[in-house]
């Protein structure tokens, strides 16, 4: 890994102002930039720990729903949403493996948008919202492609608000060797309708599956997608999978996900 | 080069570091505490698991300036005051939950961690906890059986293979 200057600010605002200078890169709980640093494949001049920033840390239920803190990490997500939303606690108790869990954040997830990635499932799904030291930017407009978001350049999520769903589960076909999603499902049925958000499966990132979302919105049941056809068209192809195998997986784990929403 | 300091096993310990420099790295060379084993150094072995303010993580994927301040436990400071093998080690040992012993200061690491927050764990919680400790002996079986021994189980019934 190539050297660099570290800073580890305990504000948000003094996190900004680290930001700002040339070549600066925020860290979260590390467990992608610094293996992506080993290999050389990112060489940021400044890294911007934000492991030390209090106010982005947390689980806590408001108005809005449930806000996370961005330096919020899976295992903690993974006990403190366990009774308000438990599509999301199951998630995140799912990713990689304890000790990853007890490093990795949402933010940092979120940020770096990795198209295998849980997270951005749960929060296009819900139609959370991301929040940063700048604006709210609405789950929708959020997810850009893979590995690419609307985040500025020196932008910072701080906190993530998301509906509680009335019922919802996350599925996942795991790749066996990394553990990622080889496509994964989050389903969330609330008052006014059903909304599925699909990682693992596109070239293009995350993305909604509208036809189910209509179909389970008149109907919530598994078999209400048995007549919809996915297709292959964009989606990932490569050695763990093709991309008529994961147009069939982003069906199949879209009715385990309705069957296990609770 | 910054000075960073720490407490590791119990002592107040203090050492240069670069940005870079991994916890592990640290540990190892900055202290000589090389029973912290590094097998992939790609946070996918377990091998150098600690605990880092008592929970599990892998040094490896931690920046030592990152941990500066913090409380690290390390396989060194898993035996009894006295010298002795603590329950979980000689659990290991009693079932041959080792065979080379490379993976074995993460393993017993993550035992200890998951022993904190379940104490008496069935075999799949077990398996699933130790997802991110590879054993490239493939010694799994009696890996599994020496965490369910050292939480105190009838171990009797699960198959050495």
């Amino acid at each position: 890994m190539h050297n660099f200057e570290f800073v580890k600010p305990s504000t948000v605002a003094d996190a900004v102002k680290a930001m700002a200078g040339s070549g600066a890169q925020a860290l979260s709980g590390g467990q992608t930039l610094l293996p992506t640093m080993k290999a050389r494949l990112a060489a940021p001049a400044v890294l911007v720990s934000l492991t030390g920033v209090a106010e982005m840390k947390g689980v806590c239920m408001g108005d809005d729903g449930l806000s996370v803190g961005a330096a919020t990490t899976h295992a903690t997500v993974a006990a403190e949403a366990r009774k308000s939303f438990a599509g999301l606690a199951n998630l995140a108790n799912g990713i990689g493996d304890p000790a990853v869990r007890n490093r990795g954040t949402i933010g940092g997830s979120l940020a770096n948008n990795d198209p295998a990635a849980c997270y951005p499932s749960a929060v296009l799904a819900a139609g959370a919202t991301v929040h940063t030291n700048m604006r709210k930017i609405a789950a929708d407009d959020y997810f850009q492609g893979m590995f690419t978001t609307a985040l500025k350049e020196g932008e910072i999520i701080t906190s993530v608000t998301f509906p509680v769903p009335h019922k919802s589960a996350y599925v996942k076909f795991n790749q066996p060797a990394s553990r990622f999603a080889l496509t994964g499902v989050f389903v969330a049925k609330f008052a006014n309708g059903v909304r599925v958000a699909v990682t693992g499966a596109s070239n293009n990132g995350v993305f909604r599956w509208k036809e189910a979302e209509a179909a389970l919105s008149a109907n919530f049941a598994a078999g209400a997608v048995a007549g919809l056809v996915v297709s292959p068209k964009d989606m990932i192809n490569d050695l763990h999978g093709t991309a008529a195998y994961r147009a069939n997986l982003v069906k199949v784990l879209t009715k385990r996900a309705v069957d296990a929403a609770s | 080069m910054t000075t960073i300091s720490m407490t590791v096993n119990g002592k107040a310990v203090s050492g240069e570091v670069e940005g870079r420099t991994l916890l592990s790295s640290f540990l190892r060379e900055g202290l000589g505490l090389r029973g912290t084993h590094i097998g992939c150094e790609t946070t996918q072995c377990g091998a150098c698991a600690v605990h880092l303010d008592g929970q599990l993580v892998k040094s490896c994927s931690v920046l030592a300036m990152d941990a500066a301040g913090a409380s690290v436990t390390s396989i060194e400071g898993m035996a009894n005051g006295d010298g002795s093998l603590s329950v979980i080690q000689a659990a290991f040992q009693e079932h041959h939950g080792l065979q080379c012993g490379f993976c074995t200061p993460g393993m017993v690491m993550a035992t200890a961690a998951l022993l904190k927050v379940n104490a008496k764990p069935t075999e799949t919680e077990v398996r699933h906890y130790l997802e991110g400790n590879m054993c490239r002996c493939t010694g799994y079986h009696n890996i599994v059986k020496a965490v369910m021994a050292a939480s105190g189980q009838d171990v009797s019934a699960i198959a050495a293979e």
